[in-house]
């Protein structure tokens, strides 16, 4: 995945700690993204990530994506980012889609994240698409802040929703 | 959606000096860019000063210097030194709007209330460290310009 080790650059920019590795995912990540998973959202979702890393690590792997952050010295997983490219209906080009990144509460502010959204926007790149979306809850600071600072706006698609009465 | 005039020039004038904290500025100096009167300049450079974002310094050759945290600040948390953004500010059913009790007052006011809070989501996920990267798009330049180190994730 010769993108992604571009992005494994010595130092950050900002802080003198090491940036972190990032690679694909190996069905040997299960455990730790499980653990990361429910550090950050305090659920145990075992069965979802084992069927997200079932596909995101052997189908289509031009088109999906599935990148795990680790340190330089320890091997330990900080972070995971996947997504995919896709078409869309309502006359939307295919494009890179971001649907899920998080980053170990003690590795933030220190690139991780930038260094895995950097990551898959080269993967797409690579994928052919010239255009990345995600969609974030719009009182989700954190999530909003972070992509903003990575340069996105928002695209030209209002998401709708309806009460099923 | 318009801001207010004291909003906007709170925010230019941050943009101005967080894209360098290390310079001062006059409030001449920012005035003349964006040709703002001096008076109106000071009154909202007073805002910031108490709420901490920029620091006064006296004397010959002083001015001000950003002393906020560029990227934890963001547009909304700017914009409401000056006015109330808050969720249903133009809210039909305020005190006082016709026909909010009817089915088509509540019916507007429901869009209304939508559109704010879009608002408030965009403007408060935007900080000053992001904007001077989109204000460099701007200009054509590199955002590598900025001093301000902006957000890693």
């Amino acid at each position: 995945m010769p993108s992604a080790k571009k992005q494994n650059r010595n130092h950050s920019k900002d802080q003198d700690r090491p940036l972190p590795q990032i690679r694909r995912v190996q069905m040997d990540d299960l455990d730790g993204i499980i653990a990361l998973d429910q550090r950050v959202t305090g659920l145990a979702k075992r069965g979802y990530w084992r069927d997200i890393l079932e596909r995101y690590g052997r189908d289509r792997r031009s088109e999906l994506f599935f990148l795990v952050a680790e340190t330089q010295d320890q091997n330990k997983l900080i972070g995971f980012i996947f997504g995919e490219i896709r078409a869309w209906e309502f006359g939307s080009a295919p494009c890179g889609w971001v649907l899920a990144l998080s980053v170990a509460p003690e590795a933030r502010l220190h690139g991780v994240g930038e260094a895995l959204f950097e990551a898959i926007s080269a993967e797409f790149k690579t994928g052919g698409v010239d255009k990345m979306r995600t969609m974030v809850a719009r009182d989700n600071r954190l999530h909003l802040l972070f992509f903003r600072g990575e340069g996105m706006i928002a695209g030209p698609y209002i998401e709708l929703e309806k009460d099923l009465d | 959606m318009r801001l207010q005039v004291a909003s906007q020039l709170a925010i230019y004038a941050l943009l101005e000096l967080a894209a360098d904290p290390d310079r001062q500025l006059s409030v001449g100096e920012i005035g003349a860019k964006y040709g703002i009167s001096n008076h109106h300049l000071a009154k909202v450079m007073n805002v910031l000063g108490r709420a901490k974002l920029v620091r006064s310094v006296r004397g010959v050759g002083g001015g001000y210097h950003f002393s906020g945290n560029a990227r934890r600040t963001t547009l909304l948390d700017v914009i409401e030194l000056f006015e109330d953004f808050g969720a249903g500010r133009s809210d039909g059913n305020a005190a006082g709007a016709p026909g909010k009790t009817t089915g088509e007052g509540r019916a507007l006011a429901e869009i209304l209330r939508e559109i704010d809070e879009i608002a408030r989501a965009t403007l408060g996920s935007i900080t000053i460290a992001t904007m001077l990267k989109i204000v460099e798009r701007h200009r054509g330049g590199s955002p590598a310009r900025a001093n301000v180190i902006a957000g890693r994730g």
